[in-house]
C-alpha cells in the first residue's frame, strides 16, 4: 500500500507506504512503514521511495565541485568554508606540490576558490584541491547563495536553465554543488541574474519552471515575451546528481582562449621577424656579393 | 459535571486559539511564530552548523542547543532580563522533548541552535515553546522521526481540564503539561505540579494527548500552507 504519490508535498514522521517499497534517503522504517524525515518532495522511482528536501545543510561528499571562501591561512594550509556544517582544508601541497612558497601570496583571506572535494573523512573534515580544469580563484564577480538541494532545478535538464541564463544574461555562471553560485557579467546583468536565481529557489518545486523563467528573463531584457514555440514536456525534477560538465568546458575554452593569446603575445609574429632578417641580409646581399645562402638557411632552422 | 463552563468561556476539552505561521525570519535557517490565546512566542532554528565550543560536540551525532528566553516586557510585572532559574529548566526539558525526534546521526560533530523568545506569556509557554520550535526544526530541514507536540492539562476547582491558561495555571489545583510525538504517542515530557489522585492524574493525561493530537493538525496546516504550490 502506498498513501502518497509522486511530487506530493510531504512533512516528517508522514506515513508513505508499506513495507513492499524500498525505503531511499529522506526516510526511515518504522515498524513496517516508511516514514519521512523531511519536508520535501516524494520522488517514486521502482517501488524505491525518496524525499527531496526543500532546504538542507550541504555536506561535503567526495568528488563534489565546490565554492569556497578562505578563512584563514595556517603554516601548510587554507582553511576554507564551503557553506557546510564542517570546513574544508586545502592543503599547500594540493597547490603547488613540493614547491615551497609563502601560502598568503597565493591565497588570502577573503579570496573565493573554486575546488574539489578530494576527501571526506570519518568526522566529515572536506580536504579540498584543485585538480581539474576551470578551478582555481575567482576574479571579480558576485556569489549568490542557494539551498544546496536546488542546485540540480537551477542547472536544469541537461543544463537547459542555466544555458538559457547564460545565453540571456551574457555573464559567466559557475555553479557549486554546496549551492553557491558565482556570477560574473555586467553590472545590472549580475543584479537581475542573482535576482532570476532566487526565483528558481523560490519556486523549486513548481513544474515548468524553465519557461516561466524564460518569459521573465526575455521580458527583463527585451522588453517582450519570445516567440511561441510548441514542444514542452513537462519537465521533471532532475534528481540526479548535477552534471556540472558545461561550465567547465566553457572554463576550458576560455583557458584556452587565454593561453593562445598569451602565446601570441609571447612570440608576436615569428613570421616578421624572419622578414626582417631577410630584408637585413637581402641588403647584406646587395651591398655584399658573396655568402648568400648561409644566412637564409640558419633562419629557416630556427623557425 | 463536565458541561461546566472555564471562566474564559471554554469547555473543558476546549483549546485556547492558535496560530502557528512558519519561516517567518529570513536569515535563520528555520523560524517558527506561534499565538496561543495571549502567548506570542517566536522561535528560531540555526543549523546544523560547525560550533566553537568544542567540547560540547559528539563525534557520532548531532547535538543541539536549546535557549528559552522571556522578553522583560512579556509579563505584568517587569521581568528581570537575562536567564534565571525557571528558564534555564526549561531550556533543558524543551531540548530533551525535542531530542528523541531528532536524526542527526549524518550530521556528526554538529550543532543545531534553537532559540525560544516569548515575546507576551500567558500561562503554558513551555508547551507553546515546544510545539513552535518543533516547527521551526521542520522548516529548517532537520531530519526528525515526528513533529514533536506540547500541550498542557490540570486541575482547576476539582475538575480535569485541558490548556490552562495563566489565571487557571495559578488559582489551579495541578498543571500536567506534556510533548509527544502524535504519531506513535510516544511521551518525551512529563511534568506535573500540584496534587492529583491516581485517576485523575491519568485521565489528565489523556486530555494532555487528545490535546496534542489536535495542536499537531495544525502544525502540519502551518508547514503546508507554507510551501503548498499555487
Amino acid at each position: 500500500m502506498i498513501y502518497v504519490e509522486n511530487k506530493d508535498l510531504v512533512i516528517p514522521g508522514q506515513i508513505l507506504a508499506d513495507e513492499e517499497y524500498y525505503s531511499g534517503r529522506g526516510t526511515f522504517k518504522e515498524n513496517g512503514k516508511i516514514c519521512s524525515s523531511l519536508m520535501g518532495l516524494v520522488s517514486l522511482r521502482n517501488k524505491k521511495l525518496r524525499v527531496i528536501p526543500l532546504k538542507s545543510k550541504y555536506v561535503p561528499k567526495k568528488g563534489d565541485v565546490v565554492i569556497g571562501k578562505i578563512n584563514d591561512v595556517r603554516f601548510s594550509m587554507w582553511d576554507v568554508d564551503i557553506n557546510s556544517p564542517y570546513s574544508g582544508i586545502l592543503p599547500a601541497f594540493e597547490v603547488f606540490g613540493r614547491e615551497k612558497k609563502e601560502l598568503n601570496k597565493v591565497y588570502d583571506v577573503g579570496d573565493v576558490l573554486f575546488l574539489r572535494v578530494v576527501d571526506v573523512d570519518e568526522i566529515k573534515k572536506a580536504k579540498l584541491g584543485l585538480k581539474g580544469r576551470g578551478m582555481g580563484k575567482f576574479k571579480g564577480g558576485i556569489i549568490v547563495d542557494i539551498a544546496p538541494t536546488k542546485v540540480p532545478r537551477l542547472i536544469g535538464k541537461k543544463g537547459s536553465m542555466i544555458n538559457m541564463i547564460k545565453d540571456k544574461t551574457k555573464c559567466k555562471i559557475v555553479v557549486g554543488q554546496n549551492g553557491l553560485v558565482w556570477v560574473r557579467g555586467d553590472e545590472d546583468m549580475e543584479q537581475l541574474t542573482k535576482n532570476i536565481i532566487h526565483l528558481i529557489e523560490a519556486e523549486a518545486h513548481t513544474s515548468g519552471l524553465t519557461n516561466k523563467i524564460k518569459n521573465k528573463l526575455y521580458l527583463a531584457i527585451d522588453g517582450e515575451l519570445p516567440p511561441e514555440e510548441v514542444e514542452e514536456t513537462e519537465e521533471e525534477f532532475v534528481l540526479e546528481k548535477p552534471k556540472l560538465q558545461n561550465f567547465k568546458e566553457e572554463l576550458e575554452q576560455e583557458e584556452k582562449e587565454a593561453e593562445e593569446k598569451k602565446e601570441k603575445e609571447d612570440k608576436p609574429n615569428i613570421a616578421e621577424v624572419i622578414e626582417e632578417l631577410k630584408r637585413k641580409n637581402m641588403k647584406k646581399d646587395n651591398t655584399l656579393s658573396y655568402g648568400d645562402n648561409s644566412n637564409n638557411s640558419f633562419i629557416l632552422n630556427n623557425k | 459535571m463536565s458541561d461546566m463552563i472555564r471562566k474564559d468561556g471554554r469547555k473543558y476539552n476546549e483549546l485556547r486559539p492558535i496560530k502557528i505561521e512558519a519561516g517567518v525570519l529570513e536569515r535563520a535557517d528555520g523560524s517558527a511564530y506561534l499565538e496561543v490565546g495571549g502567548n506570542k512566542i517566536l522561535v528560531a532554528v540555526y543549523g546544523p552548523r560547525e560550533s566553537y565550543i568544542r567540547r560540547l560536540l559528539e563525534p557520532n551525532t548531532g547535538v543541539i542547543r536549546c535557549r528559552y528566553n522571556m522578553a522583560p516586557f512579556s509579563v505584568d510585572d517587569r521581568k528581570r532580563p537575562g536567564p534565571d532559574r525557571r528558564s534555564s529548566e526549561i531550556s533543558k526539558i524543551t531540548a530533551d522533548a525535542l531530542r528523541p525526534a531528532l536524526m542527526l546521526e549524518n550530521y556528526p560533530r554538529s550543532m543545531i541552535d534553537i532559540y525560544i523568545e516569548v515575546i507576551e506569556a500567558e500561562g503554558g509557554t513551555r508547551c507553546a515553546g515546544i510545539t513552535a520550535a518543533s516547527v521551526a526544526l521542520v522548516d529548517a530541514g532537520v531530519p526528525m522521526k515526528d513533529i514533536v507536540v506540547g500541550c498542557a492539562a490540570g486541575k482547576v476547582n476539582d475538575e480535569i481540564v485541558l490548556d490552562l491558561s495563566e489565571y487557571e495555571d495559578k488559582e489551579g489545583q495541578a498543571d500536567v503539561p506534556i510533548a509527544m510525538m502524535p504519531r506513535t504517542g510516544e511521551i518525551t515530557l512529563l511534568q506535573s505540579d500540584g496534587n492529583l489522585t491516581e485517576e485523575e492524574f491519568a485521565k489528565a493525561i489523556d486530555l494532555a494527548m487528545e490535546g496534542c493530537r489536535q495542536v499537531s493538525e495544525l502544525q502540519k496546516e502551518a508547514l503546508m500552507k507554507k510551501y503548498a504550490t499555487e
